[in-house]
């Protein structure tokens, strides 16, 4: 018996989310006094930090990664040999494909989007009506599928290395033809999803000229930009920055709102930032019942003053 | 093109969340329903694009209780020409899955529209279960959808972008944003949608393999620090030594 975690490998790189299923994948194992064993696809260098993040082997396999039917295979394979009966993923974009379809394949309960480990009979915690809301679910399958929330467990460092070794997979023909990847990061801009800084702006901000002192407070900060649905709906911005009910959902360390009223809708993918802070001129904004910190006042006299501040602090740390 | 658009139930984006029953239930007092955005924006919008400018018909399904028909005949109203209800619970996402994949098996459906994800439950994967109880392609998170004969062309979401693929039919699909623009039905479309055949199906036998033990809310912010608007630059510090965020 072991646990077997799906790690997506991103161009010889594991992603944050990656490490975090097999961390978390390590400590389901450890509860049931196993081994965690992480398979990618792809090369990768030495164990790819798999091993530190708790994976006592890792299996490499090819395999096209954009094909859920084979990678779904793969997984189901993978697990057989390895004799696992739990198999860990991401709920990112790669666990959201292949996940559902080793559950259908093997019978298994699923629980999408894990924020805590499994209790006592496998009941797992998960955020719900878009995290308005927790649900403790438990699965009653002897096979168990579980996709962990990306930036809510965090990663446990082992200090150890994993042993490599090739898995044999004959994926066969894919019924799904790449045509084109577009990358809509700038160059080193960090997606969306996995940004842990994200400064964010809404309507407040009259016009898509007025973007620069967002543009600038992310760039000094490091972090990713995000706006709210009107203003990517009226072309300002790009379609892949609206986060809420109906765009991205993101979980960051940092939060910053800039002329966002705070709709449901918004504070629906919003509300798993782990510090929120809102810049808004109406004191009476909304948004404000669900920040950690608050400034009201009038976004082009504000920002300055925080921009300057955090070149001063960039400058000293 | 035969086309089948899965559609659930969800409460009202601006709905109080609150729970009955020791945390056991959904406090439904009050909740206004709607169809689930994705279900209804984005898959069942595109789909009838598709019937309006290639021909076919569209059908929605649902598995649930009576309580779904108003949602329903919603998605009646919009365009959709009929619809079929598997009288059951939604009590997990195997389950549900295994009854789509039941009703669809056999009858020739060329796309299975499905939306990105409910917004009570936030699974996203019900349909990938769909795809592989039949036997299908499945393309997640989709933003563009078009078909030429049998073959359609799909931009879809993947790992800090897009990625554009082609697939034949038949093949399951999760709809995102992007994929349609969202219509709101006129009086001739409530009118005609009392009259289009809804079908009841008996459920197929199928076990849940999870359930909620209980629900809860997540413990309410400390409030809200004001910060001056004079002195905004503090922030900085404070995001650094007190919030320890950057
Ligand atoms: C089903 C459904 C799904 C939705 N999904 C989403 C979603 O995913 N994401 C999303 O964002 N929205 C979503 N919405 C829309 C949502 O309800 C709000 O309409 C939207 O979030 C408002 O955007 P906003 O805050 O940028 O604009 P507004 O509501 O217009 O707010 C602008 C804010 O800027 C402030 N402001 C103005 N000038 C200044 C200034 N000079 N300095 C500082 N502050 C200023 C104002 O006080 C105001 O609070 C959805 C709606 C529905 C019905
Ligand atoms: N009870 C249901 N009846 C019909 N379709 C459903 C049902 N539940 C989920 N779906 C479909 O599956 C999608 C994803 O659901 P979920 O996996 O629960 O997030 C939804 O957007 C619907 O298209």
């Amino acid at each position: 018996m072991s646990v077997l975690i799906y790690a997506e490998n991103q161009n010889g790189k594991f992603p944050k989310s990656a490490l975090e299923a097999v961390s978390y994948g390590a400590e389901v194992a450890a509860m049931m006094g196993t081994d965690a064993i992480a398979i990618t696809c792809g090369s990768i260098n030495g164990d790819g930090g798999l091993g530190n993040a708790g994976a006592s082997n890792v299996w490499v396999a090819n395999a096209p990664t954009s094909d859920s039917q084979l990678m779904g295979k793969l997984i189901v394979a993978a697990a057989a040999k390895a004799n696992a009966n739990v198999i860990i993923f991401s709920h990112d974009v790669a666990g959201k494909m292949v996940a559902p379809r080793v559950a259908a394949r093997l019978d298994a309960g699923l629980v999408p989007g894990a924020t805590a480990l499994p209790g006592a009979d496998f009941v797992v915690r998960k955020n719900v009506f878009s995290g308005k809301a927790i649900a403790d679910v438990a699965i009653h399958t002897t096979n168990k599928v579980i996709t962990v929330l990306p930036n809510s467990l965090g990663v446990k460092n082992t200090g150890a290395t994993a042993a490599v070794e090739a898995f044999a997979f004959d994926a066969g023909a894919s019924r799904i033809t790449v045509k084109e990847v577009k990358s809509e990061n700038k160059d080193g801009e960090i997606p969306l999803p996995e940004a842990e800084l994200v400064v964010s702006a809404g309507r407040g901000m009259k016009g898509p000229e007025h973007w620069g002192p967002i543009e600038e407070l992310a760039k000094i900060l490091g972090a990713t930009t995000a706006c709210s649905r009107p203003v990517s709906d009226i072309g300002w911005r790009p379609h892949h920055e609206h986060v809420g009910q109906t765009g991205v959902t993101i979980r960051p360390n940092l939060y910053i709102a800039v002329g966002i009223s705070g709709a449901i809708q918004h504070l629906a993918g919003v509300n798993g930032s782990k510090i929120i802070v809102v810049i808004n001129k109406d004191p009476e904004a909304p948004f404000f019942k669900a920040a950690d910190y608050g400034i009201v006042g009038d976004a082009f006299e504000v920002l300055p003053k925080i921009i300057e501040a955090a070149k001063a602090f960039k400058a000293a740390h | 093109m035969k086309i089948l658009v899965c559609i659930s139930k969800a409460p009202d984006t601006t709905s109080k969340i609150a729970f009955t029953d020791g945390g056991s239930k959904f406090d439904e007092n009050g909740v206004q329903f709607i169809v689930n955005p994705y279900d209804e924006w984005y898959a069942l919008v595109r789909a009838l694009e598709l019937k309006e400018t290639i021909g076919g018909t569209v059908t929605i399904l649902s598995v649930g209780g009576t309580d779904y028909e108003p949602i329903i005949r919603k998605a009646l109203a919009i365009g959709a020409d009929e619809a079929v209800r598997i009288d059951a619970a939604e009590s997990d996402s195997l389950y549900v899955a295994k009854q789509i994949a039941a009703y669809a098996n056999g009858k020739g459906f060329d796309i299975i529209f499905c939306g990105k994800e409910t917004i009570n439950f936030n699974g996203s994967i019900v349909p990938g279960m769909v795809a592989e109880l039949l036997d299908l392609p499945f393309v997640s998170l989709a933003n563009k959808l078009n078909v030429n004969g049998n073959t359609a062309t799909i931009e879809r979401e993947v790992a800090g972008g897009e990625e554009v693929i082609e697939v034949n039919t038949p093949f399951v699909v999760s709809a995102a944003k992007g994929m349609a623009e969202q219509r709101i039905p006129n009086m001739r479309g409530i009118m005609a949608a009392r009259t289009k055949p809804l079908e009841v199906v008996p459920a197929a036998a199928a076990e849940a393999a999870t359930s909620v033990k209980s629900y809860s809310l997540p413990p309410a912010k400390s409030g809200c620090k004001y910060i001056d608007a004079e002195n905004a630059g503090s922030l900085i510090q404070l995001l650094h030594e007190e919030a320890k965020a950057i």
